[in-house]
């Protein structure tokens, strides 16, 4: 799960890491009044989850509180497109408005999980600001890594080595220091999967500060963090994906026209692929899971009809815990319930499989029975054409 | 042959008395294999469809001589039911349970690695995943035992359905195979592809190997290194999630592009260069393994 940036630096806060004064508004006319607080010159920053904000005109320097409110009220209910918004772009509901600091050098640090190794490994490059897969790319002997236990927590001496080639030293290195151990504190307790600070801020005061945070979470640790999981902004999600994600379904809106049901996440990603090596365009990925009931299958059918963009279903199951008769079922109560007027292909096979194919026969339904899963695939991208 | 798991191998469900640990228990136990005992915390002492429940691993162990788990304990507490199977010394755990947190895995990473550096060998398998099957002889898990055959193709996989597929396709073609292993979809796991590659070229009953990938870390790019020195049986391959767009987690936690890195195309890349037979579709997972197969002999 992913949140806004204000959201990030009010948990990191919580843990003693040092983020500018700042304040969220939803209405320019409160902008004024917090530029006021904030000594009257601030940054105003659009709050989307998309990156490359800056580049698309969502974050600008106020040097009054009459520009900020200015600024606050050209950016609030701003399409705002970035690199990686896509060109639809994503609609800004709401500013942080921070106080505007003594830039001296802008740093990257960030903490994710290595895989290979199997735990989370800290990173940092001098080459602030810059996308650290970019770095990466050019230089990777810029990116600096500690392979951190967070069972023992993060060690001073590992801090001071980032810090180190980082170039801090004196007060700076200390702080640095601190910074580490709070954000690595931060990232192991409230289960993330990503916590980026970029650009890592130091002041010519010589104070280290997160002036960017990004922080994902790991979707199966929110149990245990109601108030995070209260953080989700539906607004930021595609309106299908989380229709969805209510009915417990693992659905992901792509551009094609060939709609998939599949079950298992695998056959669902292989299902794509076959679209695509057929000559077609998968519409989603969706996952309807292992045990699915009638009704998930229903909705999940319904939710892909809802597409506008799909000229054609592809149903590709092989039943093993998942039963073939709840698929068909599931399918001719979503057709009952809204109709039907693009093609259905439908390869099923394993558990109940005879059962199955018998109900969607029954059914009256025009939908084509496919023989494995490449005649499948061709045959979906035909009904699409 | 096979590898881990076979007609020695004494199962004990942990969860067993709950819906679903039912149902896969009964599945596992008609198939043939031993299944032993379960475990649920409270229980013990009581019998389950005429399985003895144990309220501990270790007591279970003692009873009943289980010497593998097959856990479907909810993603809360899997973790504790993972590590407890451990220190009961547990050779083979199959961890079904899908969700559980990524810090919780690396504690129980952690612990088993404890475990091994003492040398006693315990092996997680999953979690997030089908399970393992030697077919005919013992079937630890959730997939559906009829369409295995007992034969000489290993097949290792980070999807469930997708080995369904792949096995099924072995079948039909007359191609049976000694032991399937299902590593799971989650980015902190047990038992990797490497793992797995090395058991089936010690196995003197697995001749070839299916090796099923997805997008996502580096596991396939380091199978395919260890295949280049160290294995001489033919081996095919397919990656799920060609045309995945980056930084979408499609269903699986471990299936994301993320960074540049995990792309299907540079994970095929690295097993073609591996001498390792990569197909497009995974509907030819089965004849390109009766081809490598039939050119060898």
């Amino acid at each position: 799960m992913k949140v806004h940036e204000y959201q990030a630096k009010a948990i990191l806060a919580r843990y003693g890491v040092a983020v500018p004064k700042g304040e969220v508004t939803d209405s320019p006319a409160e902008a004024p009044e917090i530029a006021h607080r904030l000594g009257g010159r601030c940054v105003v920053k659009a709050q989307i989850h998309a990156g490359g904000r800056g580049k698309g005109g969502g974050v600008k320097l106020a040097k009054t509180p009459d520009e900020a409110y200015a600024l606050a009220k050209k950016i609030i209910g701003m399409t705002l497109v970035t690199p990686q918004t896509g060109p639809g772009g994503r609609l800004v509901q709401k500013v942080l408005i921070e106080e505007a600091l003594d830039i001296d050098r802008e740093l990257y640090l960030g903490i994710t999980l290595d895989r290979g190794r199997g735990l989370p490994s800290v990173m940092v490059s001098r080459s602030g600001g810059m996308e650290i897969e970019e770095v990466a790319a050019k230089d990777p002997s810029a990116i600096v890594r500690e392979v951190v236990d967070p069972a023992l927590g993060m060690f001073p001496f590992q801090a001071r080595k980032l810090a180190f080639a980082l170039g801090l030293s004196g007060d700076s290195l200390k702080k640095g220091v601190a910074f580490m151990q709070a954000l690595f504190r931060a990232y192991a307790e409230s289960d993330a999967s990503l916590a980026e600070i970029n650009p890592l801020l130091v002041t010519k005061q010589g104070d280290v500060l997160a002036l960017d945070a990004k922080m994902n979470f790991d979707d199966n640790a929110l149990f245990r963090h109601p108030d995070i999981k209260e953080m989700r902004d539906l607004a930021e999600e595609d309106p299908l994906e989380v229709e969805a994600s209510k009915f417990g379904l693992n659905y992901i809106k792509l551009d094609g026209t060939v709609g998939c049901m599949v079950n298992g996440a695998g056959l669902a990603m292989a299902t794509m692929d076959l679209v695509k090596l057929a000559g077609g365009e998968p519409a989603n990925f969706l996952d309807v899971g292992g045990g699915a009931t009638e009704e998930q299958v229903k909705n999940a059918f319904r939710i892909i009809l809802s597409d506008k963009n799909v000229k054609a279903v592809l149903i590709n199951i092989f039943g093993g815990i998942m039963r073939c008769d709840i698929i068909a079922k599931g399918v001719v109560a979503a057709v009952r319930e809204m109709g039907l007027s693009i093609p259905v292909v439908a390869r099923l096979e394993g558990t109940n499989v005879d059962l199955g194919k018998q109900i969607l026969r029954e059914s009256g339904l025009k939908i084509t029975a496919a023989d494995g899963l490449a005649d499948a695939a061709k045959k979906a991208v035909e009904a699409a054409r | 042959m096979s590898i881990w798991v076979g007609k020695e191998t004494r199962l004990a469900v942990q969860g067993l008395t709950g819906r679903e640990g039912t149902f896969h228990a009964l599945a596992c136990r008609d198939y043939g294999t031993q299944v032993v005992a379960g475990v649920t915390p409270g229980k013990g002492g009581t019998t389950h469809e005429g399985i003895p429940v144990f309220n501990t691993v270790a007591d279970a162990v003692k009873e009943t001589g289980a010497n593998a788990t097959m856990i479907f304990v909810p993603p809360p507490f899997a973790a504790d039911a993972i590590v407890e199977a451990a220190d009961a010394g547990v050779a083979v755990i199959a961890g079904i349970t899908e969700g559980i947190p990524t810090n919780d895995m690396i504690r129980v990473k952690a612990f088993l690695a404890g475990k091994n550096a003492a040398g006693e060998a315990v092996r997680l398998i999953g979690p997030n995943c089908p399970g393992i099957i030697t077919p005919g002889e013992c079937k630890i898990g959730i997939m559906p035992g009829r369409i295995h055959k007992p034969g000489r193709v290993g097949v290792v996989s980070r999807s469930g359905t997708l080995t369904y597929e792949a096995v099924d396709q072995l079948t039909k073609l007359g191609l049976g195979q000694s032991t399937v292993v299902g590593i799971g979809g989650d980015p902190v796991n047990g038992t990797s592809f490497i793992d797995c590659l090395k058991a089936f070229a010690a196995d003197p009953g697995t001749d070839a190997v299916v090796l099923i990938g997805e997008i996502g870390g580096m596991a396939e790019e380091e199978a395919a290194c260890w295949v280049a020195g160290n294995l001489k049986k033919p081996v095919v391959a397919f990656i799920a999630g060609q045309t995945a767009p980056p930084g979408r987690r499609m269903g699986h936690a471990g299936a994301i592009i993320a960074g540049g890195r995990g792309t299907a195309a540079d994970k095929m890349k690295a097993l073609e260069a591996a001498g390792i037979s990569v197909v497009r579709s995974p509907a030819d997972l089965g004849s390109k393994m009766m081809e490598r197969i039939s050119k060898r002999s």
